[in-house]
């Protein structure tokens, strides 16, 4: 892949938490445009993997690139400044504010509800009709797939090169799942470049343009998500199950 | 379908009343339980503005300050030379005179603690964040120096300071005698919330601050560098505790150097009462300890600060996080 179609690149990235080793070298790429998902069992290093990212646990080791920038020594707020959302597996949404609150303070250009984009708010609350619905409740109060979208919806207030969301299907009901996936999609044909942590497979099938799949702190498969659709021996051996 | 009847939880509020409502037969006069319940009021007020940037300060980086006390001393000090050295405008019997040098001695007390904050901040605090034990343990050692280096300055000895001419006396109302200067504290501590609560809710730093509290990692996920923003409270809770001691050291009529340490243990049952990094809490619970004070200082004298660690274990059966807890913390 050419480097100018990659906007993310971790290249033998490690990350220690305490005593612990925990990434052991990841190196993955995320594509311009695409949606990538990043799949493995549970404690094979995703979310740590994001975090590192996001310069939430910084990399002992290694390097990461962000459109051109090299992101590994630099402090969270400094990598969101480059237009990168992030939504954490807890969704990070503020309890005690109101959903517009929660919308406003994502959005860094303006200082009042009504200098946020309109047209842009129009564009999300078609996708999420409950940010809408429910603009001035307490975000504490909405229920667990509400939640899920003000997390995105919020993530997505401003324009954003890429969008990295912690397990987006978690807990939801089927038809939220779907709602989410759709939104997604709107979200890619806007140009936006997404990273996913999943670990419904089915969600991860239907989404994902390329794969990287993660085990024991290393990303041990990398390629298009057709790819591994389409060889079960391969899906066998790396998430143990076909798709 | 998720039902909203509302957000505001009032039952903190009732507290007072039933605190005041409680005590009222016990005290029997009427017109004692009036003092003393404008008395409690006032010292309420005064305790909140000491407290509520320290509460902030706990709940937006986790930050446990024992040296708060060493602004609150600090303002009451400078107080003292600044009203010591505007005497004309102090004994003057116009009202307008006096609060132009009570005026002006907040002022510099507030801008003295602010920049003491600040440093305090810098050398003290920031070396040991997210370490509770060294924070409690340098924190206290900060106020210790603090303490020593105003005897340096001012001496060893307690200083008077006494009202000015116009804010001494009573207004009487019936047989219940309202000191002025207690009314005025009254008013001083809602502007100060007011102002506060303005801020919290209608400014997108109050929103900031609001959210740094709840979950300061998403905070800085969304962009915003909440170390710029912690200093600022720091600095604005500084200050605020720098005003509280002046209003402390006339309520009192006089300063020590340990006076910082000796409000410290009220200011601490205050912001674990209301909830820690809650300033609606913290005024709830500054106002409950001096109606607390001043009722069980009437009643049983002997029991008047055990009566407001009673009050704080009560209060922590009832809610363990404080009346108003922040939620995800």
């Amino acid at each position: 892949m050419s480097q100018s179609n990659v906007l993310l690149s971790l290249k033998d990235v490690h990350t220690h938490i305490g005593a612990y080793h925990i990434l052991h070298g990841v190196n993955m790429e995320v594509p311009r445009g695409e949606v990538t998902l990043l799949l493995g069992r549970n404690g094979a290093g995703k979310t740590t993997t994001l975090r590192t990212i996001m310069g939430l646990w910084q990399a002992s080791h290694g390097e990461i690139h962000f459109n051109g920038h090299n992101i590994t020594p630099m402090r969270t707020p400094d990598i969101a400044s480059l237009n990168v959302a992030y939504v954490p597996e807890n969704m990070g949404i503020f309890a005690d504010l109101t959903v517009e609150e929660n919308m406003l303070l994502a959005a860094r250009m303006s200082s009042r509800a009504n200098q946020m984009d309109e047209d842009r708010l129009a564009w999300i609350c078609a996708m999420f009709p409950a940010v809408e619905k429910f603009w001035h409740h307490p975000a504490g109060k909405l229920s667990g797939g509400q939640k899920q979208m003000l997390a995105v919806a919020r993530a997505m207030v401003e324009p954003r090169d890429l969008l990295i969301v912690d397990e987006p299907s978690k807990g939801l009901a089927p038809s939220i799942v779907q709602n989410m996936m759709d939104a997604f999609r709107k979200m890619k044909a806007s140009g936006v470049s997404i990273l996913l942590v999943e670990q419904n497979i089915h969600f991860a099938q239907q989404l994902g343009d390329s794969v990287a799949v993660m085990d024991n702190g290393r990303v041990i498969h990398a390629g298009s998500m057709v790819a591994l659709t389409e060889n079960p021996e391969l899906q066998k051996s790396l998430l143990g199950l076909a798709l | 379908m998720v039902s909203f009847k509302t957000n505001f939880d009032f039952k903190p509020l009732l507290l007072l009343p039933l605190l005041a409502l409680i005590a009222l037969p016990l005290i029997d006069s009427f017109d004692t339980w009036l003092t003393l319940s404008v008395a409690g009021l006032a010292m309420g007020m005064i305790i909140f503005i000491m407290a509520s940037g320290l509460t902030l300060v706990f709940g937006l980086m986790d930050v446990l300050n024992f040296g708060h006390g060493v602004f609150i001393a600090l303002g009451a000090f400078v107080a003292t030379t600044v009203l010591s050295s505007m005497l004309d405008w102090t004994q003057s019997s116009e009202l307008w005179r006096n609060l132009v040098a009570v005026g002006v001695a907040m002022a510099l007390a507030m801008l003295a603690a602010a920049i003491i904050g600040l440093a305090f901040e810098r050398l003290i605090v920031r070396p040991v964040y997210g370490q509770h034990l060294k924070q409690i343990l340098i924190t206290m050692g900060g106020m210790i120096i603090g303490e020593e280096l105003i005897k340096v300055i001012w001496g060893p000895l307690q200083i008077a300071l006494p009202l000015p001419e116009a804010m001494r006396g009573s207004l009487l109302w019936g047989d219940a005698s309202l000191e002025k200067y207690r009314l005025m504290a009254v008013v001083v501590g809602l502007f100060v919330f007011a102002f506060q609560a303005w801020t919290l809710s209608r400014t997108k730093v109050g929103l900031l601050i609001r959210a740094g509290v709840q979950d300061r990692e998403m905070v800085e996920a969304l962009g915003y560098k909440i170390r710029r923003l912690f200093v600022g409270v720091f600095v604005v809770g500084s200050a605020l505790a720098g005003l509280g001691g002046v209003m402390w050291g006339l309520y009192q009529q006089n300063v020590v150097p340990q006076m910082g340490a000796q409000v410290n243990v009220l200011i601490f049952i205050v912001i674990i009462m209301g909830g820690l990094g809650s300033t609606g809490g913290a005024l709830i619970g500054a106002l409950m300890v001096g109606l607390m004070a001043n009722y069980t200082g009437f009643l049983l004298p002997k029991l008047a600060l055990f009566s407001n660690i009673a009050l704080m274990a009560a209060i922590l059966l009832w809610r363990p996080q404080g009346v108003y807890p922040v939620a995800n913390r």
